[in-house]
């Protein structure tokens, strides 16, 4: 190999060992080497990450690195699938952001954690997460990328039914992966289509299949494109997919900070991403891309409106900032698409961090209507959230305000449908605004509404992570999305359409009144004066619509799940399971008994009939023998071989 | 060749067949029809024994020694099963205090 030792393929295998290690021999192991075992091995991977990243920022590394350092491992005919790792500008950010965020988390986890029961599983389950992502990032081709894939969809379903003594807890766990599993049908149809039409899963092959051939649009490829969307939709939770993410929140509030919100959730987009020169080729996949992002993101986020509970209010919005990556994705913005899912990464991270926090202070109190007054109580947490809250809500040069304007400057740029959704990201970015002041205004404003606890700030084990991830919501923008796009384009291309600078200014003026205005109706609404239960009363068929979700999970329930367990149970089971399979079987059992119960007679066991058979037996032969010579013409003639 | 009507100056070797099939099924009627353990054992005694007369005769009639070194052979197996076969019996006898062989039925279904 030429070039710098990178040591690729430890990224995943570390905190792999670091899985079997606490997963094997965890429950014996006293808790700080759990704690350092957990912590050790995502340190590692980052350091690697981190090692190929400044090689690369001095230029002494050029990207694409691939790495074929074990043999293939499928290789069928004209199909090879090996287990390469991949590094180019995609995968590197997006592994500084799995392993650095994932870090982060571990060393946050360790304080929220400390007095679960199954500590040690905890943290084998998410070292395991990280080994499945690390894997679902590096992979070179959408085999690999699949067993990454379905990999985190274990660890997560592990990890959301962590307290499965619950059953809200284990049935979440439960929903997340049949909703996923829907998904990844649609991801598999997807390979298979590649397979059959390119004969290769490896990118870099499709990729340069339909450079050679840059006719090619529509047909087969949107296709392709829209499988695997539907893939994307179930992991990144998009309409109608997403119901899995808001009931994930049973899981341990770091869980739903690194796998449901930094980095698990933003595989569907790291995908689309990954396999834009498919996209491109479709524009019908792309519209359809770019609408349902747009329609999830207004949609979560009138949800997120009014939930009570404050993970929820974060899972929704995560649902929400996840359609404007797709929104991205879907005007051929990849980078921008991108550079928001980092700095998603960062304040969401760190939005779910601070409500832990604020949970572990109130001892495990979730719903907003019972907090309150905390800002002095945990002024650290305030902060840091405040840092988060302003970030999200695209306050002037923090992260959000840089990547949010992006795509919705790439959505204005690209067309008339492009306009329109535009808009759309436009009203969601003032609902986001306001959910999130909401939210800060009932959590640490006005008088404590919860008289039982008293509340402490955490220990620095969680602080930490906080300080951190807030110094990146604040300055992770800066980088700026054009400096971004320019580093990412050799991975995911560049955009034709760019705005002109004054159009630009416009743009991000409007997003940032769109911020603002949404901060004053929250302010209006909830600081002081409560007049938004006066406004929830005057309306209640639209209060109750948002309340309830928009009954889509009673919806699903009747229209999918009913039908489906009716199905299982009468036909399935009545009749398939027990009527044809099982009565088959007793057929089978009924004759092997009849004819075991007849041939058994002869098994007298007494000892002279068996003797009587024998005699018999041999006066048979003896007959057969003899009869040509008594009845025949045959004289007996004595042969000896001896003469 | 030989054949069976060359030895007309001697005992016809058909009467040492004849006898030996009449021994032996003797022997085989016995080993069904008799109850009693030690005659049922005689019984298959008689069988082996007539089956080595007949041994014996092809052996005189052929001059041929395999079939007397046979006949060494089955009574050496015959000795033997009967050591063991009369230290069951008695082992049977002391257990059930009956040699009635429709009695010795424990393994019957």
């Amino acid at each position: 190999m030429n070039g710098p030792m990178l040591y690729l393929p430890l990224i995943p295998l570390v905190p792999f060992v670091g899985f079997v290690l606490n997963g094997l021999l965890g429950r014996r192991l006293p808790k700080a080497v759990v704690s350092a075992i957990a912590l050790v091995a995502p340190l590692i991977s980052f350091v690697i990450v981190l090692h190929a990243a400044l090689l690369v920022w001095s230029g002494s590394l050029a990207l694409p690195v691939i790495e074929q350092n074990a043999p293939a491992w499928i290789s069928v005919g004209s199909i090879h699938v090996d287990f390469g790792s991949v590094l180019d500008q995609l995968s590197l950010v997006m592994l500084l952001i799995v392993t650095g965020v994932g870090f982060i988390i571990h060393v946050y986890s360790v304080g929220y954690m400390h007095a679960e029961e199954g500590y040690w599983r905890y943290f084998a389950y998410l070292n395991l997460f990280l080994f499945f992502m690390t894997v679902l990032v590096q992979a070179g081709n959408a085999l690999m990328m699949f067993v990454g894939w379905e990999g985190v969809g274990l660890a997560s379903y592990l990890l959301i039914g962590f307290w499965f003594q619950r059953d809200s807890a284990a049935n979440a766990g439960k929903k997340a992966f049949i909703v996923n599993r829907i998904g990844d049908f649609g991801f598999l149809i997807g390979l298979f289509l590649l397979l059959a039409n390119f004969g290769t899963l490896t990118f870099t092959e499709i990729a340069a299949r339909l450079d050679a051939n840059p006719a090619a649009t529509g047909g087969v490829l949107t296709a392709i494109a829209l499988c695997l969307f539907v893939g994307a939709t179930g992991k990144s939770a998009q309409l109608p997919l997403y119901v899995w993410l808001p009931d994930a929140m049973e899981g341990p509030t770091p869980v739903s900070a690194l796998i449901h919100a930094a980095t698990m959730v933003t595989a569907g987009v790291y995908m689309v991403a990954r396999t834009h020169f498919i996209f491109d080729r479709s524009p019908l996949a792309l519209s359809v891309v770019a609408i349902v992002g747009a329609a999830t993101a207004l949609f979560a986020a009138t949800i997120g409106l009014v939930q009570t509970d404050i993970k929820r209010v974060l899972a929704y919005s995560t649902v929400s900032q996840l359609g404007y990556m797709f929104l991205g994705c879907g005007v051929a913005a990849y980078s921008a698409a991108i550079f928001h899912l980092m700095t998603h990464a960062f304040f969401k991270a760190l939005l779910f961090l601070a409500a832990g926090s604020v949970i572990h202070a109130l001892g495990g109190e979730q719903d907003m209507r019972r907090m309150g007054g905390l800002r002095t109580k945990i002024p650290i947490t305030f902060w840091t959230m405040t840092m988060a809250v302003l970030a999200i809500s695209g306050f002037p040069f923090m992260s959000a305000f840089f990547s949010k304007d992006a795509i919705l400057a790439a959505a204005f740029a690209s067309g008339s449908l492009g306009k329109v959704l535009w808009f759309v990201g436009l009203v969601t970015a003032t609902l986001t605004a306001f959910y999130m002041f909401r939210l800060w205004y009932l959590t640490f404003f006005g008088d404590s509404r919860n008289h039982g606890a008293h509340p402490h700030e955490s220990p620095w084990s969680m602080l930490g992570p906080l300080v951190i991830l807030a110094v990146l919501s604040v300055g992770g923008g800066w980088i700026g999305a054009r400096r971004f796009g320019a580093f990412l384009s050799p991975s995911v291309g560049t955009r034709a359409e760019e705005l002109s600078g004054t159009i630009e200014y416009v743009m991000m003026g409007l997003a940032v009144a769109a911020g603002f205005l949404g901060w004053y109706i929250a302010h209006r609404m909830y600081h002081r004066a409560r007049t938004a239960d006066g406004l929830a009363a005057s309306m209640p068929v639209g209060h109750n619509l948002l309340a309830n979700k928009y009954y889509v999970d009673e919806i699903y329930s009747v229209a999918i799940v009913k039908p489906l367990l009716a199905f299982s149970k009468y036909v399935l089971e009545w009749i398939v399971d027990v009527a044809i399979l099982g009565g088959l079987a007793w057929l089978l059992a009924g004759i092997a008994n009849l004819g075991g119960a007849i041939l058994q007679r002869w098994q007298s066991g007494n000892l002279r009939s068996y003797a009587a058979w024998l005699a018999l037996g041999a006066a048979v032969l003896l007959v057969f023998v003899l009869a040509p010579y008594v009845w025949g013409s045959s004289a007996i003639v004595f042969n000896w071989a001896g003469h | 060749m030989n054949s069976l009507h060359m030895v007309s100056h001697e005992v016809p070797l058909v009467w040492y067949l004849l006898l030996s099939a009449v021994l032996f099924c003797l022997g085989v009627v016995g080993f069904l029809i008799k109850r009693n353990l030690i005659t049922v054992f005689m019984s298959i005694e008689l069988m082996l024994n007539a089956v080595n007369l007949s041994f014996v005769t092809f052996a005189h009639q052929w001059h041929q020694v395999k079939g007397q070194i046979f006949v060494f052979f089955v009574m050496m197996v015959a000795a033997a099963e009967a050591a063991v076969g009369l230290a069951i019996i008695i082992a049977v006898f002391r257990a059930r205090a009956t040699l009635a062989v429709d009695r010795i039925d424990l393994m019957k279904l």
